[in-house]
């Protein structure tokens, strides 16, 4: 699969590896306090920070840990993850040995999304190049007493699994049910054991990182949200694909690189996210302001809303776990409510009752899907009233 | 189900715990090798998992039914999966979907009577910059048009019947 994006990623530019002997020349609480300043946060979307999710597992006393990659990007409009395991999978699976370094653990899980079952060769010939190179296995890269290992295991087609304690239920085998939290991952993840899930991508920022300095990273970006972020462009724009841009660019400038300017709306952060009118174009997308896991989506000035909630709402019906109640059973009324919209036979009131009914799944519902599945919805409602009443 | 298929399957199955290993962690993976080598996962495929598992066969159930790509029912050779998601939606995702219909004879969730063929919808390929996307079993076709609908299937028929033949290719 060709990669899309325009211009050449910052992850080209780094030297292969050369993040990871560093990292096992430095003392683990050393590396841990690198990426702890570098103020590198989950590139998935959750936007934690790394270094303190990393500090937590490394503190924790267990007789094995783990480390997973979260592959299983499957938020509509993302597909960033796809372009860097095609592209720069030694950078992430560097991330990934220095993550195992730092805290302590043998055994690393790339949990790869079944809908890219077609890229699981190519990673499995550079996992198998990587222990040729002796970057994998005992003694990893000439360092005494390391040993870390990588094995790739397939999702088998569940959005929810996204989240980190159901993808961790689904690598037990296990329906793809959250846990709740506490207790977290970081102390009772995977077997019980304390695990590490991140994003691709911020696996590949840390050997970045490792190599280039906590300080190059601070410098780009704000104050808040430091660094670089990917961005997967889609919907109706000229130039769609993978964009890099420093943290906290304006949702303008962005459409402008893209060639979506004129969009009535922007789609950003997925189904899961905010839907932002041409109005708002001025604000800045960083964890302070709109947080996104890298997802774009451009509605054009002729694209109908009502739709485009249509098709989240259907997503997340369709996707739902179906543990909780807010979620199982608040989609589909949701999903109702539009259609009825699209009628013309919902009341004011009925909309306004059921936005109350989405602003309780935000607050009632067991994990982020539930949690974040009414975004959409609410802010199409609140930007978009005019396009949305009296049809029929 | 025939005595002798039952055997091939429970063989497989041993091999594969053999392979993948007996804990619980092994399940999906083991069930995927099933759904891959015999299209579907039976009953009788599940309560030989369980057995092997030690593990209720209702627990093998649960799992199978959550999971989008695992099935109960037996799917066609080819798995058709056209992304229903937004922005293959925005792309033209209705018109493919109507041609593919059209080209098998069949709806969404149906498939072909000569079991060939299953066509399904699914959610977001993340193929969203060259959408409409589908994927054929394990494969994926980007901005497919109408038009391309026949070619995909051709290339797909060309893998079996009398087409193989001609083709000297990998003909059942």
């Amino acid at each position: 699969m060709i990669a899309t994006h325009t211009a050449p990623l910052t992850f080209s530019t780094i030297e292969k590896d050369a993040g990871l002997k560093k990292a096992l020349g430095m003392k683990r609480s050393d590396l841990i306090a690198e990426i702890t300043a570098s103020q590198l946060k989950g590139r998935g979307g959750a936007g934690f920070p790394t270094g303190v999710k990393w500090n937590l597992a490394a503190a924790a006393q267990a007789e094995q840990k783990f480390v997973v990659c979260n592959a299983d990007e499957g938020e509509p409009g993302t597909f960033k993850d796809r372009v860097i395991l095609t592209d720069h999978a030694d950078l992430v699976f560097e991330g990934m040995t220095i993550g195992g370094y730092a805290i302590g653990a043998t055994e690393g899980i790339v949990y790869l999304r079944a809908e890219y079952t077609y890229l699981r060769p190519h990673l499995e010939a550079v996992l198998a190049a990587r222990r040729t190179k002796g970057l994998l296995g005992a003694n990893v890269a000439g360092k005494a007493g390391f040993t870390f290992d990588i094995r790739i295991q397939m999702g088998a087609g569940a959005y929810v699994c996204g989240e980190e304690t159901a993808l961790i239920e689904s690598l037990e085998g296990h329906r793809g049910e959250p846990r709740n939290r506490p207790p977290f991952p970081v102390d009772t993840g995977f077997l019980d054991r304390p695990t590490i899930v991140n994003n691709v991508e911020t696996f590949a920022w840390v050997a970045s990182i490792l190599f280039k300095g906590a300080e190059w990273f601070k410098a780009v970006g704000t104050q808040r949200s430091t660094g670089f972020k990917l961005f997967s462009v889609s919907g109706d724009c000229t130039k769609p694909g993978v964009y890099e841009f420093p943290m906290g660019i304006t949702v303008a400038r962005l459409l402008e690189a893209v060639g979506g300017e004129g969009a009535k709306a922007v789609q950003i952060g997925g189904a899961s996210g905010h839907c932002i009118p041409a109005t708002e174009f001025g604000r800045t997308i960083a964890f302070e302001d709109v947080s996104t896991g890298g997802s774009i989506i451009v509605f054009g000035p002729d694209r109908d809303m009502l739709e485009v909630a249509h098709n989240f709402l259907e997503f997340f019906a369709e996707e739902s776990c179906g543990q909780c109640t807010p979620c199982r059973d608040g989609n589909p009324k949701l999903l109702e409510c539009v259609e009825m919209l699209d009628n013309g036979v919902c009341s004011a009131q009925y909309l306004q009752d059921i936005c109350g009914l989405g602003e309780t799944m935000q607050v009632a519902s067991k994990c982020g899907l539930g949690q974040s599945s009414p975004n959409a919805f609410l802010s199409i409602v609140k930007h978009f009233k005019g396009e949305l009443m009296g049809r029929g | 189900m025939l005595v002798t298929e039952r055997e091939r399957l429970k063989d497989d199955i041993a091999t594969w715990t053999g392979t993948l290993g007996k804990d619980r962690t092994a399940l999906i993976p083991i069930l995927q090798e099933v759904q891959r080598k015999h299209g579907h996962i039976s009953d009788f495929a599940m309560q030989v998992v369980a057995d092997q598992l030690d593990i209720h066969p209702v627990e093998v159930f649960s799992v199978v039914s959550f999971y989008s790509f695992l099935n109960f029912e037996p799917l066609g050779r080819y798995v058709i999966r056209l992304c229903q998601t937004i922005s293959c939606d925005m792309a033209g995702k209705d018109r493919v979907a109507t041609q593919l219909e059209n080209d098998l004879g069949i709806e969404f969730g149906e498939t072909t009577p000569d079991g060939k063929f299953t066509l399904q919808w699914a959610s977001c390929l993340g193929m969203c910059d060259q959408g409409p996307a589908l994927l054929v079993n394990d494969r994926v076709y980007t901005k497919v048009t109408p038009d391309m609908v026949h070619e995909i299937l051709e290339a797909c028929r060309k893998t079996f019947g009398v087409y193989a033949l001609a083709n000297k290719g990998e003909g059942h």
